[in-house]
């Protein structure tokens, strides 16, 4: 079994974990950053690793190769056995690391809930579908739905139409007050204004639509038309591909398995990015939605505090308070309405590993009924995507991660229950 | 014409483009679906950021999950993980 030893191990090579890493060393200490892809950049910097075009990615990437970090890809966590003991597995094996401190950077997933036809092939989250497409899935000619909410609707938008897709509709389920609301919100933020600026002049001609939402898919082997909702009204647009996401929704697995305290479903970190566990440390995204301004800002905050040098982050403290504003003009205004609590029919999919309705999840009590009658939340991906939705559609809390964080090799296993006493490597 | 690499999917040797990932080779070449549910639907990539699983492939043998692996020449994949 390989095994590392570092002073602070960020885990998260988005941009919270490139700063956190990078300014850790700046601040004289030894840092290990590894994340899941198979290159830095977390789901925001895709594809930028080679291209840059983005000048933040451009400047941290160019700063992460520079630096003496010493990184590892393809890998992902799957358990903390011990304090200061995280163990990974991936592409080259299981890897067990010896750290001093944590850096968290974990970033958010999309929140999916499930409506009619959402299992369908080609309905993707519209993140997910940016994401996809920056690494090369095909979406030049194909007749794009986007919907759900949140500004990343638009970010969606503009990447996919780069590259060649024809944008048929983009449905917000926001209302026109609060949108404007957020817009009138965005005067405060220059770099966010001038982001929005670009985006309406990249979508121009598009036609974006407020006060409507998905209603259901169809299709065969893969999805063929979507049926739009505003109030009563129901427009059905054929399309190749369907693009749903209801905004991001902070990771919070590895620091809930650590047992680190949450705050309104984020992880509470006081003025130095420290959670409330002894030495771990949590930056970005998992902290509450801000974007990558707030997640740089941050990732230097926590990487010079977990280097014992908070004073060097000064210049960071204020940008972290201006992207708390722009976070919080964030959550007022996409607010998810009721009618996306009904959209899902008994027999639409609920949970997509295990297969498990939403007429049957909806006649549990909670997360660990549902778990126990129905394996709801208990395949592949963990209860990651239905864990959301339960928590949105019945009020229901998530269950508490429990090692292993993802599916594992067996080798892996073999590592993680020998971590006390790790035997000796005969090589 | 973008570069181009060799793979095998269910045993088929097929071109798919050099810059991408798995699920996107994969979608490239005609596929729609990587796996399928128990009840036997098709399922394809859907979050895009490895946290739902839909798109896991064998890939070489090992079950992984086609959005965050780089496609490679001469790779194994096959659909039913």
């Amino acid at each position: 079994m390989r095994e590392l030893r570092t002073e602070i191990l960020v885990v998260g090579a988005g941009p919270a974990g490139i700063a956190a890493a990078v300014s850790a060393e700046r601040a004289g200490a030894r840092a290990l950053l590894v994340d899941m892809q198979a290159e830095p950049g977390g789901q925001i910097w895709r594809g930028q690793w080679n291209k840059a075009t983005d000048p933040a990615a451009r400047q941290w990437l160019g700063a992460l190769r520079a630096s003496p970090v010493e990184t590892r890809y393809g890998l992902r966590l799957i358990d903390l056995p011990a304090p200061g003991l995280a163990v990974f597995d991936g592409d080259s094996g299981p890897l067990r690391v010896r750290c001093e401190r944590l850096v968290i950077a974990g970033g958010a997933r999309e929140r999916l809930l499930p409506f009619p036809g959402w299992t369908l092939p080609g309905v993707f989250g519209a993140g997910g579908l940016q994401v996809l497409a920056k690494n090369g899935w095909p979406v030049a000619g194909q007749r794009i739905v986007i919907a759900g909410s949140g500004p990343l609707l638009l970010a969606a938008a503009a990447t996919l139409r780069g590259l060649g897709a024809k944008i048929v509709r983009i449905a917000e389920q926001t209302g026109w007050r609060d949108l404007a609301g957020f817009g009138a919100g965005l005067l405060r933020h220059p770099r966010k204004l001038a982001q929005a600026a670009g985006l309406a002049r990249r979508l121009a001609g598009v036609r974006y639509r407020g006060n409507t939402w998905v209603a259901h898919a169809d299709g065969d082997d893969r999805v063929r038309s979507v049926t739009l909702a505003s109030g009563s009204h129901r427009e059905q647009i054929h399309c190749d591909a369907l693009a749903v996401g209801f905004g991001l929704l902070p990771n919070t697995d590895i620091a809930r398995a650590l047992g680190c305290e949450l705050r309104d479903g984020a992880v509470w970190v006081d003025g130095h990015q420290h959670t409330s566990v002894a030495g771990v440390y949590c930056a970005g995204e998992g902290t509450g939605i801000g974007g990558v301004d707030q997640a740089l800002a941050q990732g230097e905050i926590a990487g010079c505090a977990a280097a014992g040098r908070a004073e060097l982050a000064g210049a960071a403290l204020a940008r972290r308070r201006q992207s708390d504003r722009f976070a919080a003009n964030l959550r007022r205004h996409f607010v998810l309405r009721d009618e996306l609590r009904r959209l899902a029919e008994p027999d639409t999919v609920l949970c997509r590993c295990e297969n498990v309705r939403y007429g049957a999840a909806a006649t549990c009590t909670g997360t660990r009924e549902a778990r126990l009658q129905l394996r709801l939340g208990m395949g592949h991906c963990q209860g990651r995507i239905c864990g959301a939705a339960t928590e949105f559609l019945f009020g229901w809390n998530a269950a508490t991660p429990r090692p292993p964080l993802a599916p594992a090799s067996l080798a892996c296993f073999t590592a993680t229950s020998s971590s006390e006493n790790p035997p000796q490597d005969p090589t | 014409m973008p570069p181009e690499l060799c793979v095998r999917v269910d045993g088929v040797e097929i071109q798919v483009p050099a810059e991408c990932s798995v699920a996107a080779a994969l979608r490239s070449a005609g596929f729609s679906s990587t796996r399928h549910s128990l009840d036997g639907t098709p399922r394809a990539a859907c979050c895009g950021m490895g946290v739902c699983f839909e798109c896991r492939v064998r890939i070489d043998g090992v079950e992984r999950l086609g959005c965050l692996v780089r496609v490679r020449e001469g790779m194994e994949i096959s659909r039913d993980a």
